[in-house]
């Protein structure tokens, strides 16, 4: 199965696929997932055309498979993510990235006088709304929306 | 779940809410009773709040606990730097529960999420102050009879008040019509307007007190704040606005009730307080009621 959108960057034997990240969430994403603290052999691209996003990133990892928990942490940044699962240099599984319902130790609460601001406390959200993210902070109540929202 | 706290008026099922204030009855028959005898509960006010401390101590001290604490955090250690996180995990070892106060939001659950002992949030900044609601929502049923289908007016800083806030939350269980009187700039946030129109509740804005005041069942007042103004300019156009007055009574229902969180300023003129209808110095008397019912069923006691 060939992935002609995909050819911009090198293709790899096994691994994982993230496509369609917003270029502008690249590097969250790698934060995120923590890409930064691994060996393995990764491929980035970014800034390439997108009819959806504008600019989109990619990347490839190689040996890399991860759990639905994990890579649904990267929701917040790059919410249309599409993961590509490589066998073979085959594509064998598709899936997309869903929001979960709760968001724990991502986000930052927009709200200063929170008291996760001021202690080190991991910060819990519930996500009240998946479309538009919008997160109902675990301790001060407040609504932190997508326009607001600073990944840690 | 063994322990349990306080911390939102959104903890508290309808049916632990009832029973609350049905206990807090009898407590108002029966004040004095020794069911915290050998107990000591810690009452921290990392900010002060006379009021509120008063009437928790009073509530813990006719039930015959003991109160160990500080009144302000210049008085405790907070001053000397030390987190939260410290403070309660120290406390947690010396009582049976921890009353708190405390200028950031959030604080008091993240206070119940490290302490061994109940936890009750007795304001934690802008966000919650459970026991107020409770008082206030025992305050109307004593007078009304009943929570169900009443008309309540809230009037004054409906956006940056708590108790507002939290208030319409708990009454929107009980089929209640809302009417908001406020300033333009202090008006109701719109995400309460969006949560009532999901359950279907009516609600009306008003920027004066209309003739509809004679249809009100309680009229719970606030004070509207200088501060809370970006133009001075509107303040003083509106600072007379939100005054009640006797004369403004009198058409008003037979069983109307005039609520206000205290303490009060010059948002409920004196002339007002012999009136029948007046009824919030009352209403902090039940905050010692509502706290002994809610002080007791926390710790498993009734
Ligand atoms: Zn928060």
């Amino acid at each position: 199965m060939k992935e002609p959108k995909q050819l911009s960057v090198s293709a790899i034997e096994n691994g994982t696929v993230i496509d369609h990240i917003p270029a502008s969430g690249l590097f969250k994403v790698i934060q995120i997932l923590g890409l930064d603290k691994i060996n393995n052999q990764i491929t980035f691209g970014t800034n390439l055309e997108s009819k959806k996003l504008g600019r989109k990133a990619i990347i490839k990892l190689a040996g890399i498979f991860f759990e639905d928990d994990d890579i649904n942490r990267i929701a917040l940044v790059a919410p249309d993510a599409k993961l590509n699962i490589i066998r073979g240099y085959e594509v064998v599984e598709k899936s997309v990235v869903r929001v979960p319902d709760e968001i724990i130790g991502i986000a930052r609460c927009v709200n200063p006088k929170c008291i996760t601001n001021f202690e080190s406390v991991t910060t819990r959200f519930k996500v009240v709304s998946k479309k538009n993210v919008a997160l109902k902070c675990h301790y001060c109540e407040k609504i932190t929306d997508q326009e607001h929202m600073v990944i840690l | 779940m063994n322990k349990k706290s306080l911390v939102s008026i959104d903890d508290l099922s309808t049916d632990e809410m009832v029973s609350i204030l049905d206990l807090a009855e009898e407590f108002e028959k029966q004040p004095s009773q020794t069911l915290l005898e050998g107990k000591v509960i810690a009452t921290l006010f990392f900010e002060p709040s006379t009021r509120t401390r008063l009437s928790f101590e009073s509530a813990i001290s006719r039930l015959g606990g003991k109160i160990v604490g500080f009144t302000d955090a210049s008085s405790s250690s907070v001053t000397k730097g030390e987190t939260l996180n410290d403070t309660i995990r120290t406390v947690t070892n010396y009582c049976d529960m921890i009353v708190m106060r405390h200028p950031i939001e959030g604080s008091a659950r993240l206070a119940s999420e490290i302490a061994d002992v109940p936890v009750i949030n007795a304001g934690d900044g802008a966000n919650q102050h459970p026991t107020q609601t409770m008082l206030d929502l025992y305050s109307i049923r004593k007078t009304q009879g009943s929570l169900d289908k009443l008309n309540l007016f809230l009037v004054g800083d409906l956006k940056y008040g708590r108790t507002v806030h939290s208030l319409l939350m708990a009454m929107s269980r009980w089929n209640t019509t809302f009417n908001f009187i406020s300033p333009e700039e202090l008006r109701i946030p719109v995400e309460y307007k969006l949560y009532l129109d999901k359950l279907g509740l009516r609600y009306y804005e008003h920027s004066d007190f209309t003739e509809i005041i004679k249809e009100a069942d309680i009229i719970y007042m606030t004070r509207v704040q200088k501060e809370r103004f970006s133009d001075p300019m509107e303040y003083e156009k509106v600072k007379n606005v939100y005054v009640l007055r006797n004369h403004m009574l009198r058409e008003t229902k037979e069983n109307m009730k005039i609520l206000h969180p205290l303490p009060r300023v010059n948002e409920i003129h004196t002339d007002v307080d012999m009136n029948e209808k007046s009824y919030y110095f009352q209403q902090a008397l039940n905050g010692v009621y509502t706290r002994q019912a809610i002080i007791t069923r926390l710790l498993n006691l009734k």
